[in-house]
């Protein structure tokens, strides 16, 4: 019976992972000849030259850059939500979430207008006899952006696992000596380390392959990987290419998700996926 | 008795569902797969009441978008407007359908010098739509400088007020025609000349832009762009310190055309849409919305002089002396793309 049940999602499985997974892969490794096509590594040695490289580390730079950020905000909001300083946390939850129902392009699309010259932040810095800000199509657009996008992925999972400490064993840190800042780094941080993990993992992975974000934001100026896949699959038609990079980059987000679930250990149970 | 009941029900349920087919059948449906923002929508919904078939409208952004999801096959659209080369790639791979000119009488106001061109030389497969060149938009209040020669995108004076095209034979054109090559070379040194030109200009460029920069610049967010005449057009409108260019070094001729995909499913019912298109009063109108020049010799006459005397939009043919049409680039076209991802990752 429990195998019958499972059934479907076997079928769902095979068809819209593992068969799209294969054809990525046989992609990768072959290059199209006259007659059909042969096995080559052509496509990942075009990889390692060294103008993809740069777009590789700076995706690696910016994603690791966003994900610190997300931390550095995310883990005092989650604390503030979690404790008793602050009544009305549903408030901020609620905060969190609530852009998270507008669509994701819609809100990159008003960062436009509120970064660009004559956008809203200058026309307010230049009321104020400040000097202006030019921040549209830099960098920092770019990191802002997935900041802003990923910060409630990082926020959410501290706060779940943060929420379910025993207060009595903070209590009782307190009781034999320890003060605040020892109470945090020994007893609070420690027990919420696989939330941030899980928070870590859910702003590293998409922060890593977005294309939307640095396009926008970016003005196409500072190609990522996300880009250069999105490219060779709708401008170029490059599919070996294109699925070499997919293949390489889910090497990383498997290196990655190793890394994490080493930090991990074993209350997995905890975190959110 | 119950067998009977059963067999009723049964007979009734298919007499119904009959009847939903037939009632479907009765209102026969064309796709229509069009460039955003390209079409005065009012005239589909009159089209819908002259002929009674219903329209499904749908969008891209991209020739290249298009291609992949006609050239996939999960979609059977009717009608679609490639741009030229684009439509020679797929009378190349036998992806179009021949076009019915007996039922498209409409044709005949087509003015003559738009018809027999190389994308399609007996216009067997296709029927121009837009046309126009690809120019220079600038700002007068920022720019100074005579804005004649593509070379102003490579000043440092404007380093970050300028926008490119985010399109990759559109950009590549414009270092070729900067150096003076032909922008259907199939010369590696020409185009790697080329490749080396727009990287030197990537510190200078705020963006690459494709629907955006119409945005910007009507916004003052910049002071140059390189964008679609019809686009111009519609930019001057809102903001009248802007002023559009064809450099004297050339440009490139485009041609937006409908055309019939080859698994279409009611190709009859394309023919009468393009021929509706085509129709002068229709034309005319859909020129007044859209902003780009109409092929269309009678739509062209009843537009105001103003604008038919506009250069920018209609320029005559000694303005288009130096000016190419794309051509369709076969296996070079992968060269394209490299240097095009080179630029892009640099």
């Amino acid at each position: 019976m429990k195998r019958f049940s499972l059934f479907p999602y076997v079928i769902w499985m095979t068809l819209f992972i593992v068969v799209p997974m294969f054809l990525v892969l046989y992609y990768a490794f072959t290059i199209p000849t006259e007659t059909g096509a042969t096995w080559s590594l052509e496509n990942f040695g075009r990889f390692f030259e060294p103008i993809y490289l740069r777009v590789l580390g700076r995706s690696l730079r910016l994603a690791v850059i966003s994900t610190v950020i997300c931390l550095i905000l995310g883990y005092p909001a989650a604390m503030v939500m979690a404790g008793n300083a602050f009544t009305r946390k549903n408030v901020i939850l609620l905060l969190f979430v609530v852009p998270m129902w507008m669509n994701f392009l819609l809100r990159t699309y008003a960062w436009l207008t509120i970064l660009e010259r004559n956008g809203v932040i200058n026309v307010l810095l230049a009321n104020l006899s400040l000097p202006r800000l030019n921040i549209l199509y830099t960098e920092a657009a770019v990191v802002l952006g997935m900041v802003y996008n990923f910060l409630p992925f990082m926020v959410l999972p501290i706060y779940s696992v943060l929420s379910k400490i025993d207060k009595g064993v903070v209590e009782a840190a307190g009781d034999l000596g320890a003060n605040a800042f020892r109470v945090f780094t020994k007893v609070v941080f420690p027990l919420s380390l696989p939330g941030v993990v899980s928070g870590v993992t859910m702003v590293f992975m998409p922060a890593l392959t977005t294309f939307v974000i640095s396009r926008l934001l970016g003005g196409g100026q500072f190609t990522l990987i996300g880009n250069l896949i999105e490219q060779q699959f709708l401008v170029v038609g490059d599919w070996g290419f294109g699925s070499a990079i997919s293949v390489v980059m889910i090497v990383f987000i498997l290196l990655s998700m190793a890394i994490m679930s080493f930090f991990e250990g074993e209350e997995k149970d905890v975190a959110l996926w | 008795m119950i067998q009977h009941r059963k067999t009723i029900l049964v007979l009734a349920v298919l007499v119904l569902v009959s009847f939903g087919l037939t009632a479907c059948r009765e209102r026969p449906t064309i796709y229509v797969y069009n460039w955003g923002d390209y079409i005065d929508e009012d005239l589909i919904a009159e089209f819908e009441e002259e002929t009674k078939l219903r329209v499904v409208y749908d969008t891209y952004a991209t020739n290249e978008d298009m291609y992949v999801k006609i050239k996939s096959g999960g979609s059977t659209y009717d009608v679609i407007f490639p741009s030229d080369y684009m439509l020679t790639r797929m009378i190349e791979e036998d992806m179009l359908a021949k076009l019915d000119l007996v039922s498209i009488p409409n044709s005949l106001h087509i003015e003559e010098r738009f018809l027999g061109l190389e994308y399609d030389p007996e216009n067997e497969y296709s029927l121009p739509y837009t046309w126009g060149t690809v120019g220079i938009l600038y700002n007068t209040t920022m720019v100074d400088d005579v804005v004649d020669s593509w070379d102003i995108l490579w000043d440092p004076k404007y380093s970050k007020e300028l926008l490119m095209l985010d399109s990759q034979r559109d950009s590549i054109a414009v270092a070729l025609l900067k150096l003076g090559y032909s922008i259907n070379t199939l010369d590696q040194d020409e185009l790697a000349e080329a490749g080396e030109l727009l990287k030197e200009q990537k510190p200078l460029v705020l963006a690459y832009v494709v629907d955006e920069g119409q945005d910007k610049m009507i916004a003052g967010e910049a002071a140059l762009a390189v964008v679609w005449s019809g686009e111009a057009t519609n930019a001057r409108m809102e903001n009248p310190d802007l002023a559009f260019a064809i450099p004297k070094e050339g440009t490139n001729v485009w041609f937006d055309v409908m055309a019939v995909p080859k698994y279409a499913n009611n190709k009859e019912g394309a023919m009468r849409f393009i021929n509706f298109m085509n129709d002068p009063e229709v034309a005319l109108r859909n020129a007044e919305y859209t902003g780009y020049a109409t092929p269309n010799k009678a739509a062209r006459d009843m537009l105001p002089k103003e604008i038919t005397e506009d250069r920018t939009i209609y320029p005559n043919e000694e303005d288009l002396v130096d000016a190419e049409i794309f051509v369709n680039l076969g296996q070079t076209l992968s060269l394209y793309d490299r240097i095009w991802t080179e630029v892009k990752a640099h």
